[in-house]
């Protein structure tokens, strides 16, 4: 009897602790939003941090995006060759790539190599006080350390989705047309006409911007609220990069559903 | 410890690149140079079947893309189909204009194609095509043949 | 030694900021902690009924064992955490009452020294001492470069400016960070144990540092500490607290002549005393046998 007492009271505790972090993890963005003036006054802040998530991400971001356009292009081929139709080769990768992988996976790749690092960053500026002594040299640690962080993000976040994408399509052709020989003029032709700028690219870059901003979101959040110890900091970090994914997923499906719904 | 300079200087490459990345989406991978949603005009088309036409199915005219399908539905009153095409404003077609569904291959996708008629008058925005040939559903081909088949060998029994 | 002389000759520059101490008529008394309760909640009370008056130009400390409420109380007066009942007053204004902007306008005349320094790990030392130069005043970078050379010039560190808080020992970063805490040239500092983790040597030159910046500030020191030694040689009035209350309070002398047993064992270092050696336990002998059975 009591001991299904205690694992209703451990429940209903885990639950409360669930809901308790998502309104705190909500103001915190609005916290984030109102603070954001010195983000973008003092645009440098900004600018250092998207060298941090942005650049250093580029190499990982290029290089799978041409691995996952190199794979889609000779999978698709495979496919396509049986239907008689290897010229339309052009329109999966391309398609595949704007509509899903390319917001996707980048977005995965974004949550675990710049995610997991502003976690750790902020989470260790916490451990160590930095943050506690911005707030007693009065300058606001949401202004001048999480806003810059999360706008970052959000700026880098469709411009690594976008190259990844460009990227993938770069391999897609690199395997279609140089390596088996899927006629250059239709490979490229075929896609135009099947690819729409607003439905599919525009999507796509809406799609990434979305995810920017659930990642960086969670990433900074999650910074902020760890235990000021170093397994508080690798369980958020763990954490920041368990919950982005799914989330990128989950949001994924979402603005699928939305997006595409008609076709 | 980068210096500033440099830091911006990473950055400004990285946008650049990416927007770079953008508009190779925008421009190779879509056509968003040949074709433009902005400068389209609107016409209808009624017909008895539209087989497996999909909105943003390609419109076509001797074989050119000229447009796009941008919203099939149900006339409820003639029961039949209305299908909105959206055709670039560069071309422009005589008010006598047919319209067929036709099939790009043997299992290809569905696309509608227009025939020019010889009318002085062009067709404007808001306008509808008056002559439409529905798409070839296999089932009522099959049945056509193996009816015509059947007159052709009863035709043939009241020879003998 | 070499770097108090060469702070105190640079020491004419620092009169050239207005600094808000010299010109203030507000009480004699710059921190007044007055009937002070505190509970995170009703289970754990922190601090209660703390009464502390802290005179402008002193150096005071606040002494007693690890988890006795010392750094909490720093943390109210920092305007951290609000008193459950009870005000803190800081140069005259009521802490406890001030909302965001008040409180960060405050904070600008206040510099803390955290325990472990808390250098931001991302900037050279340079920008760490001018970080506040940067945040809360327009002065050109030429003058920020000089005010920041002259920080590090009366810590004895011009020379590591450019070096990253991870290249520094223990004994160099928390100068470094009291060169930053200085930065504005606060009315009050509050040292969060600055001898924690020192050696000897580093001990002596932050203590010193301490007393001769307050004296050529014309600041205020609140020191946390549980170093007695340094503590005796170094402040002009001692708060001792035990378990969440002030116990006894006096100068130096008066504290080491004190016959409160607590104090005394405290002050002498004895192992046994008031405060037992054990940690509350069952009887021994009891827990001993307690696996045979």
């Amino acid at each position: 009897m009591s001991r299904v007492a205690e694992i209703l009271r451990t429940m209903g505790a885990r639950v409360t602790n669930w809901v308790w972090r998502l309104g705190f993890a909500s103001r915190f963005f609005w916290l984030i939003i109102a603070h954001s003036g010195t983000s973008f006054r003092r645009f440098h802040l900004t600018i250092r941090e998207v060298y941090f998530a942005g650049v250093l991400s580029l190499v990982i971001i290029l290089v799978s995006g041409l691995f996952v356009g190199m794979v889609l292009g000779l999978q698709g081929y495979d496919t396509l060759v049986r239907y008689g139709s290897s010229e339309a080769l052009g329109v999966l990768v391309s398609l595949s790539l704007i509509r899903e992988l390319g917001p996707v996976v980048a977005g995965l790749l974004f949550a675990s190599r710049a995610g997991s690092a502003i976690t750790a960053e902020i989470g260790l500026m916490k451990a160590t006080e930095q943050l506690a002594a911005m707030e007693m040299m009065a300058v606001d640690p949401i202004a001048r350390v999480v806003a810059p962080r999360f706008w970052a993000g959000v700026i880098s976040m469709p411009l690594l989705a976008a190259l990844f994408s460009a990227m993938g399509v770069f391999g897609g052709y690199l395997v279609g047309v140089r390596l088996i020989g899927v006629d250059e003029g239709s490979f490229w032709s075929q896609m135009q006409a099947a690819v729409d700028f607003r439905e599919d690219v525009m999507n796509g870059v809406a799609k990434s911007v979305v995810f920017g901003i659930a990642i960086t979101w969670i990433a900074v959040f999650e910074g902020y609220d760890a235990p000021p110890t170093a397994e508080g900091v690798s369980g958020a970090t763990t954490r920041t990069v368990v919950t982005s994914s799914l989330a990128v997923l989950a949001l994924d499906f979402v603005m699928t559903a939305l997006m595409f719904r008609g076709v | 410890m980068m210096s500033r300079k440099e830091l911006d200087l990473w950055v400004g490459v990285f946008v650049a690149i990416g927007i770079g990345a953008l508009l190779f989406l925008s421009m190779k991978v879509a056509n968003l140079s040949s074709f433009s949603a902005s400068e389209t005009y609107q016409i209808k088309a009624k017909f008895d079947n539209i087989g497996g036409l999909k909105p943003r199915a390609p419109v076509k005219a001797a074989g050119v893309v000229v447009g796009r399908v941008s919203d099939v539905r149900f006339d409820n009153e003639t029961f039949e189909a209305a299908v909105t095409l959206m055709v670039d404003t560069r071309y422009q077609f005589p008010r006598d204009t047919s319209a067929k569904i036709l099939t790009s291959g043997l299992l290809g996708e569905q696309y509608i194609g227009l025939s020019a008629g010889g009318d002085s008058v062009n067709l404007k925005t808001g306008d509808t095509l008056k002559i439409t040939q529905s798409a070839v559903v296999l089932e009522n081909l099959i049945s056509q043949f193996l009816y015509s088949k059947a007159a052709d060998s009863g035709t043939n029994d009241n020879k003998k | 030694m070499g770097v108090i002389e060469s702070f105190v000759r640079y020491n004419s520059h620092f009169l050239i900021i207005p600094v808000a101490n010299s010109v203030s008529n507000n009480p004699i008394d710059l921190v007044q902690v007055d009937g002070v309760t505190f509970a995170y909640d009703k289970n754990r009370t922190v601090l209660r009924d703390i009464n502390m008056t802290i005179p402008r130009g002193k150096v005071v400390a606040i002494m007693g064992l690890s988890g006795c409420g010392k750094t909490t109380l720093l943390r109210l007066i920092g305007g951290w955490l609000r008193p459950s009942i009870g005000e803190v007053r800081v140069d005259g204004e009521v802490v406890n009452n001030l909302d965001h902007a008040g409180l960060f306008a405050l904070r600008r005349r206040m510099g803390m020294l955290f325990q472990f320094g808390a250098l931001f790990t991302d900037m050279t030392v340079f920008e760490n001492v001018a970080f506040q130069m940067r945040e809360h005043t327009a002065l050109a970078e030429d003058q920020i470069r000089d005010l920041t050379l002259l920080k590090l010039q009366a810590v004895g560190l011009r020379g590591a400016a450019q070096l990253l808080p991870s290249e520094l020992s223990g004994g160099m970063a928390r100068r470094v960070a009291l060169a930053r805490s200085i930065a504005l040239d606060p009315m009050l500092m509050m040292y969060d144990e600055p001898f924690a983790g020192l050696d000897p040597l580093s001990l002596g030159v932050i203590g010193q540092l301490i007393r001769r910046l307050n004296d050529a500030l014309g600041a205020t020191s609140i020191i946390v500490t549980h170093d007695v030694t340094e503590a005796l040689a170094l402040v002009d009035y001692i708060y001792f607290m035990a378990d969440g209350a002030v116990i006894t309070h006096g100068t130096p002398d008066e504290i080491r002549a004190s016959k409160e047993a607590f104090v005394h064992q405290f002050v002498y270092g004895e192992a046994d005393g008031p405060l037992p050696f054990q940690y509350p336990a069952t009887e021994y002998r009891q827990d001993l046998f307690a696996s045979v059975h």
